[in-house]
C-alpha cells in the first residue's frame, strides 16, 4: 500500500512542520505559579493567579507516592511522580475558581485556582 | 476499598471499551484472539515499563515530557486505528459477504491486523501505566493494603466487564449495519484520540488552545458523571473541550472517513491483490 504509507510520511511530515512552527512561539514571560504536594496535601490549597493570561503551573511532590493532578474545570490531568516536579500550562482563564484535586487522594489532595 | 476501587475502574474502562470495540470488529477473523491478546500482553509489559520510567519521562522537556510522550503515543494509536479502518473499508465488506474469502483475506490482513494490536497495546499501555503508578502509591502507603488492592483487583474486574458488555452488544447488530457500526465508532475512537493528542500539546503549551473552552456543558452534562465518563471513553465527550480539541477530532474523522471512501469507489469488490 504504497498509497497510503506515503500519505502516513506526509501527515508526519506536516505534524513535524506543525509542531516546529509552534514551539518559538512560547513567550518567555509566562506567569509561574508553583504549588508543592506534602502528605497528599496541596499547598497553598488556593492559588491566585491573573485571569486571561497563560499560567505555567510548577508542582512539586514532596510525598513518597506518585500523584495525579486533575481538574475537570481546567481541562487538565497529570501524573506527579514521587518526589518529583512537573510543569502544566493553564489559562488563559476567564476571572473565576477552578478546583483541582490529586485523583490518587481525593480525599485529602484538594485545591483552587482562583483567576482574578 | 470502594475509592481505589472506581479510581482503577475510571482508568481500565478506556482500554476495554477500546478492546471491546476492537474484538466486535474482527469478529470472524482467523486468530484475532492471538493478535488482540498480544496487544494487552505487550501493553501491560509497556505499563510496567513506563511506570518504571515516570520520573525519567517526567524530567524530559523541561517538566513537560509526560505531555509529549503521551502525545506521540496517542498519534502512533491515531495511526494505527485510521490504517486499520481503511483497510477494512476495502477489504471488510467483501470478508462479511463471503465466509469462504476469510482466509485468505486474513492472511493479507496481516498488517492490518498488527495495527490493531499496536493499537491495543497502546491504550493498554497508557492507562495501565496510571494504574500501576497508583497502585505502587497504595502499597508503600501501607495501612490495609490487601483491601486496597481487592479493591483494585474489583475495578479491574468491572472495567473488563463493561468491555465484555459493549462487545455482546455490538454482537448483536444485525449484519447489515454490522460493518457500518463497528468502522464508525473506530473512527470515533480514533478521533477521539487526536483530540486527547491536541489536549497533551495543549497542556505542554505547544498547541495555542484557540478557545477554552469552545462551549461549557458542566451544568448539562459533567464529564465526571457517570454518562459523561461512559461518552468520554466512546466517542470523546467533553463538557469544557479546547477549540484545538475540538479541530483535531473534527480534521481526524474527516481524514479518516475521506481515506475509507476512496479506497471504497476505487477497489473492485474483490482484488486479490490489496497491496
Amino acid at each position: 500500500m504504497p498509497r497510503t504509507s506515503n500519505r502516513l510520511t506526509q501527515s508526519a511530515a506536516f505534524l513535524v512542520l506543525l509542531l516546529s512552527a509552534a514551539f518559538p512561539a512560547r513567550a518567555a514571560d509566562d506567569v509561574e505559579v508553583a504549588v508543592a504536594i506534602r502528605d497528599h496535601r496541596f499547598e497553598p490549597a488556593e492559588l491566585r493567579v491573573p485571569a486571561n493570561r497563560k499560567v505555567k503551573l510548577l508542582v512539586e511532590n514532596h510525598d513518597a507516592t506518585a500523584e495525579e493532578f486533575e481538574s475537570h474545570e481546567l481541562n487538565r490531568e497529570k501524573i506527579v511522580p514521587a518526589k518529583g516536579k512537573v510543569a502544566i500550562y493553564i489559562g488563559p482563564l476567564a476571572s473565576g475558581r477552578y478546583p483541582f484535586y490529586g485523583e490518587y487522594h481525593d480525599k485529602t489532595a484538594r485545591g483552587v485556582v482562583v483567576a482574578e | 476499598m470502594f475509592a481505589s476501587a472506581l479510581i482503577v475502574f475510571r482508568e481500565t474502562l478506556e482500554a476495554a471499551l477500546i478492546l471491546g470495540i476492537l474484538a466486535a470488529a474482527t469478529r470472524g477473523v482467523a486468530g484475532r484472539g492471538r493478535w488482540l491478546g498480544s496487544g494487552v500482553a505487550l501493553g501491560f509489559l509497556g505499563a510496567l515499563v513506563v511506570a518504571g520510567l515516570t520520573d525519567r519521562i517526567a524530567g524530559l522537556a523541561d517538566g513537560l515530557g509526560h505531555e509529549m510522550f503521551n502525545a506521540a503515543v496517542l498519534a502512533i494509536a491515531v495511526g494505527m486505528l485510521a490504517w486499520h479502518n481503511i483497510w477494512m473499508a476495502r477489504h471488510g465488506r467483501e470478508m462479511a459477504c463471503d465466509a469462504r474469502q476469510l482466509g485468505r483475506a486474513v492472511s493479507s490482513g496481516t498488517l492490518s491486523m498488527t495495527a490493531l494490536t499496536i493499537a491495543v497495546a497502546l491504550a493498554v499501555l497508557r492507562e495501565g501505566a496510571e494504574t500501576v503508578l497508583f497502585m505502587q502509591g497504595l502499597l508503600s502507603d501501607g495501612g490495609g493494603s490487601g483491601s486496597l488492592v481487592a479493591g483494585g483487583g474489583m475495578g479491574l474486574a468491572a472495567g473488563a466487564a463493561v468491555g465484555l458488555a459493549l462487545y455482546a452488544g455490538m454482537l448483536r447488530i444485525p449484519a447489515a449495519w454490522f460493518f457500518t457500526a463497528t468502522s464508525g465508532l473506530i473512527l470515533l475512537l480514533a478521533a477521539t484520540m487526536a483530540s486527547q493528542m491536541a489536549r497533551q500539546l495543549m497542556q505542554a503549551d505547544v498547541l495555542p488552545s484557540l478557545a477554552a473552552p469552545l462551549w461549557d456543558l458542566h451544568t448539562v452534562l459533567p464529564t465526571d458523571s457517570a454518562i459523561g465518563i461512559l461518552l468520554h471513553s466512546l466517542v470523546g465527550y467533553e463538557a469544557s473541550p479546547a477549540g484545538i480539541q475540538v479541530l483535531f477530532y473534527v480534521t481526524a474523522a474527516a481524514l479518516i472517513l475521506a481515506g475509507m471512501l476512496r479506497v471504497n469507489v476505487r477497489a473492485p469488490v474483490r482484488s486479490p491483490d490489496y497491496r
